[in-house]
C-alpha cells in the first residue's frame, strides 16, 4: 500500500499516542472522539463517493441503525456492548446488502434521492417505533463497553478505543484501495460501461463498497452510543447525511485521508462557531458551496494543485 | 361521520396537499428537462414563497394582492440569482458536485430564512373567508378551491407559454436535445436561467397558496421537495401531466395512510413509494419509456 502510507499511518499512530498527553483538558479529548467517530463513517464515504463514484445521502441512517441496534439490544435485552456492536454491524451490513442491489443500478441524481428517500425512511421509523427506540424523546443509560473486568468510563479510554478502531479501519481501506478491487472501483468512477467491457463486474463492487461503507458508520454508531450513552433520532437525520457528504467533500473526495481532515475541520470548527449558534448552518452552507465551485477536488487536493501552478 | 364521508373527507384533504405536490413536481420538471440537473433546492423556493408573504402581508402590512405577486417575483429573482452566482459558473460540473451544490444552496436558503425570519412557526390568514363549505357530507376549506384554482391556472399558463411562445417553444428544444437547440441558434445559458427563475417562481405560488392551510416554518422546504420529487418520478421526470396526476395520487394515499393506518408514518408513504418506483420502473407511470432511454438513470 506505498511507503508514503505506511508513514504517514505511522504518523498518525504517533500523534494519537501523545496527543493526551499534551491535551490536560478532556473537553478537547471528548471533541477528539467524535473526530474519530465521524472519521470512521467519512473514511467509508469517501471509498464509495470518492472513489467510486456513487454517492449516498443516507449514510446518517446507516450510523443510526448501528446505533440503535447496539444501544437496544445492550439496555433493553442486556446484550453485551461488544455482541451488541457485533450484531449492529450485522443487521446495518444486511439492511445496506438489501438496499444495495436495487438502488445501485441508479445513477446520479436517482442514486441520490433513492438514498435519501431511504434516510428519511430510517429516521421516520426510528421516531414512531417508540417501544424499542423511546420515540423522539430516546432513551438512556446505555452501557458502556467492558474490557473484561475494566469499565471503559473516561474520555481518555474512549477516545484511545474509537482511535484504534480508526487506525484498523483505516488500515483495511488503505490495503482496499492499493489492491485489484481499489482499481476496480476506480475504474467504476472513471467509466463504467468501460469498466464492465474490461471484464470488471461493476454491480458486484458496488454493492461491496455500499455494504462495506455502511459497516464502518453502523461501527461508528455503535461507539456513539455506548459513548454517549443516550440516543434520540435528532443526530441521525437527513442533515447529518448532508454534515458527512460535506466532510468526505471539503477535505478531497479521493482520499481517505482528506476524508478525515474534513471530518476534522468540519467537527472542530463548529467548536469555536459556539458564539453563532444556530447559524452555523449558514457557515455550512457557505463553505460547502464555495468548496464545491471552486475546488470541487476538494480544500487538499485543490490547495496542493494551486501552489504546484504558482511554481 | 360514517366511513364514506369519512372517505369524501380524506379524498378532499388528498386533494389539496397533492395539488401541491403537483407543483413543486413541475418545479422540478422544468429545471430538469432544460438542464438535466435535479434542483434539490426546490423546496425551499415553496419555503421561501410562503415565508416571504406572510412578512410582506403581516410586517410589511402590504394588501393581499399585492404581496402576493410581489413575493412570486422576489422568489423568481431569487431563483434567477441562485442560478447565476452557482451553476452559471460551473465548467463541465460532475453530478456528484451538482448534487452537493444544489444542497448546499437549499441549506442556505434555510439558513438565510432562519436569519431574517426566526425559527417559528407562521400562519397566513385564507384568502377568502375560514367558512367551511359542505359537499355530501364532507367540507371543503374556500382555500382549497383557491389552491385547485391557481394551480389549475398555473398549468394552463405553462402550457400557453411551452405551447404557443417562442421562448417556451426553445425552452421544449434545450429540453429535446441541448446540442441541436444550440446550434439552431438557441441560447442554452438564457433558458438554463429563465427555467431556474420559472420553477422559482411556481414554488414561491405553490408555498403561498399552501401556507392558510399547512402553515411555514423555515425547516419545511426538504420534505416538501421529497414529496415533490417522489411525485415527479411517480409521474414520470420531465412529464408535467404526469407531475399532476401523481401529485394527486401520492396525495390522497398519503390522506387516506394517515385517516386509516397511521398518521405517523403518513410522510414515509410518499417515500416508500418513490423508492419502489426507482427500483421497479424509474420511467415512471406516464414518461415514455423510449424518453426514457436518454435519461441517466
Amino acid at each position: 500500500m506505498g511507503r508514503k502510507n505506511i508513514l504517514s499511518l505511522l504518523i498518525l499512530a504517533g500523534v494519537i499516542l501523545a496527543l493526551p498527553l499534551g491535551l490536560g483538558n478532556s473537553y478537547y479529548l471528548n471533541v477528539l472522539v467524535f473526530v474519530g467517530i465521524y472519521s470512521l463513517i467519512t473514511i467509508g464515504l469517501s471509498l464509495l463517493m470518492g472513489y467510486t463514484g456513487q454517492i449516498s445521502l443516507g449514510h446518517a441512517a446507516f450510523f443510526g441503525l448501528g446505533a440503535y441496534t447496539s444501544g437496544v439490544l445492550s439496555t433493553k435485552f442486556g446484550v453485551s456492548p461488544w455482541l451488541a456492536l457485533l450484531a449492529g454491524i450485522f443487521v446495518t451490513g444486511g439492511i445496506a446488502f438489501l438496499i444495495a442491489a436495487p438502488a445501485l443500478k441508479l445513477k446520479g441524481h436517482y442514486l441520490a434521492m433513492a438514498t435519501l428517500a431511504f434516510g428519511y425512511i430510517v429516521f421516520i421509523v426510528f421516531n414512531q417505533a417508540s417501544s424499542l427506540t423511546g420515540g423522539p424523546s430516546g432513551f438512556g443509560q446505555i452501557p458502556r463497553f467492558r474490557l473484561g473486568n475494566f469499565l471503559l468510563r473516561s474520555d481518555v479510554h474512549y477516545y484511545y478505543l474509537v482511535w484504534t478502531l480508526v487506525i484498523v479501519v483505516l488500515l483495511v481501506s488503505l490495503n482496499i484501495i492499493h489492491s485489484r478491487v481499489g482499481r476496480a472501483l476506480r475504474s467504476i468512477h472513471e467509466g463504467e460501461l468501460t469498466a464492465n467491457i474490461m471484464g470488471v463486474n461493476t454491480a458486484k463492487y458496488k454493492i461491496q463498497v455500499f455494504v462495506l461503507s455502511a459497516v464502518y458508520a453502523s461501527l461508528a454508531g455503535s461507539l456513539y452510543a455506548h459513548f454517549i450513552t443516550f440516543l434520540n433520532p435528532t443526530p441521525f437525520g437527513f442533515h447529518f447525511s448532508i454534515v458527512l457528504v460535506a466532510m468526505v467533500a471539503v477535505g478531497g473526495m479521493a482520499s481517505v485521508w482528506g476524508a478525515m481532515i474534513g471530518a476534522a475541520l468540519l467537527t472542530i470548527l463548529p467548536e469555536y462557531l459556539r458564539a453563532f449558534q444556530d447559524y452555523d448552518i449558514l457557515i455550512y452552507g457557505s463553505i460547502l458551496l464555495l468548496i464545491m465551485m471552486f475546488l470541487p477536488q476538494g480544500l487538499f487536493a485543490g490547495i496542493l494543485r494551486l501552489i504546484k501552478k504558482e511554481r | 361521520m360514517s366511513l364514506g364521508d369519512q372517505l369524501l373527507q380524506y379524498l378532499f384533504t388528498g386533494i389539496t396537499i397533492g395539488a401541491i405536490y403537483g407543483m413543486v413536481a413541475l418545479g422540478f420538471n422544468i429545471i430538469y428537462s432544460a438542464t438535466g440537473i435535479i434542483n434539490l433546492a426546490q423546496g425551499e423556493f415553496v419555503m421561501l414563497g410562503g415565508m416571504m408573504m406572510v412578512y410582506l402581508t403581516a410586517i410589511i402590512k402590504l394588501p393581499m394582492v399585492v404581496s402576493f405577486f410581489l413575493s412570486i417575483l422576489i422568489v423568481t429573482a431569487i431563483g434567477a440569482a441562485f442560478e447565476r452566482a452557482a451553476i452559471h459558473p460551473l465548467k463541465s460540473p460532475s453530478v456528484i458536485t451538482l448534487i452537493i451544490i444544489t444542497v448546499a444552496a437549499s441549506i442556505l436558503f434555510k439558513g438565510g430564512a432562519m436569519f431574517a425570519w426566526g425559527k417559528h412557526t407562521v400562519s397566513l390568514s385564507p384568502f377568502s373567508g375560514e367558512e367551511p363549505i359542505s359537499v355530501l357530507g364532507a367540507t371543503i376549506l374556500p382555500q382549497t378551491l383557491w389552491i385547485l384554482g391557481i394551480m389549475a391556472a398555473t398549468v394552463a399558463l405553462l402550457i400557453l407559454f411551452f405551447g404557443f411562445t417562442l421562448t417556451g417553444k426553445a425552452m421544449r428544444a434545450c429540453a429535446a436535445n441541448r446540442t441541436a437547440a444550440s446550434l439552431v441558434g438557441i441560447n442554452v445559458k438564457t433558458m438554463v436561467l429563465l427555467s431556474f427563475a420559472l420553477s422559482a417562481g411556481i414554488g414561491a405560488t405553490a408555498g403561498i397558496i399552501i401556507t392558510p392551510i399547512a402553515l411555514m416554518n423555515y425547516d419545511r422546504g426538504t420534505m416538501l421537495a421529497v414529496k415533490g420529487f417522489s411525485v415527479a418520478v411517480l409521474g414520470g421526470l420531465g412529464s408535467n401531466v404526469g407531475a399532476v396526476v401523481a401529485g394527486f395520487i401520492i396525495g390522497i394515499m398519503e390522506s387516506l395512510g394517515a385517516g386509516f393506518i397511521s398518521s405517523g408514518y403518513k410522510d414515509a408513504i410518499a417515500l416508500v413509494v418513490l423508492l419502489l418506483v426507482l427500483f421497479l420502473k424509474p420511467s415512471g407511470l406516464l414518461g415514455s419509456r423510449e424518453r426514457a432511454e436518454f435519461k441517466k438513470f
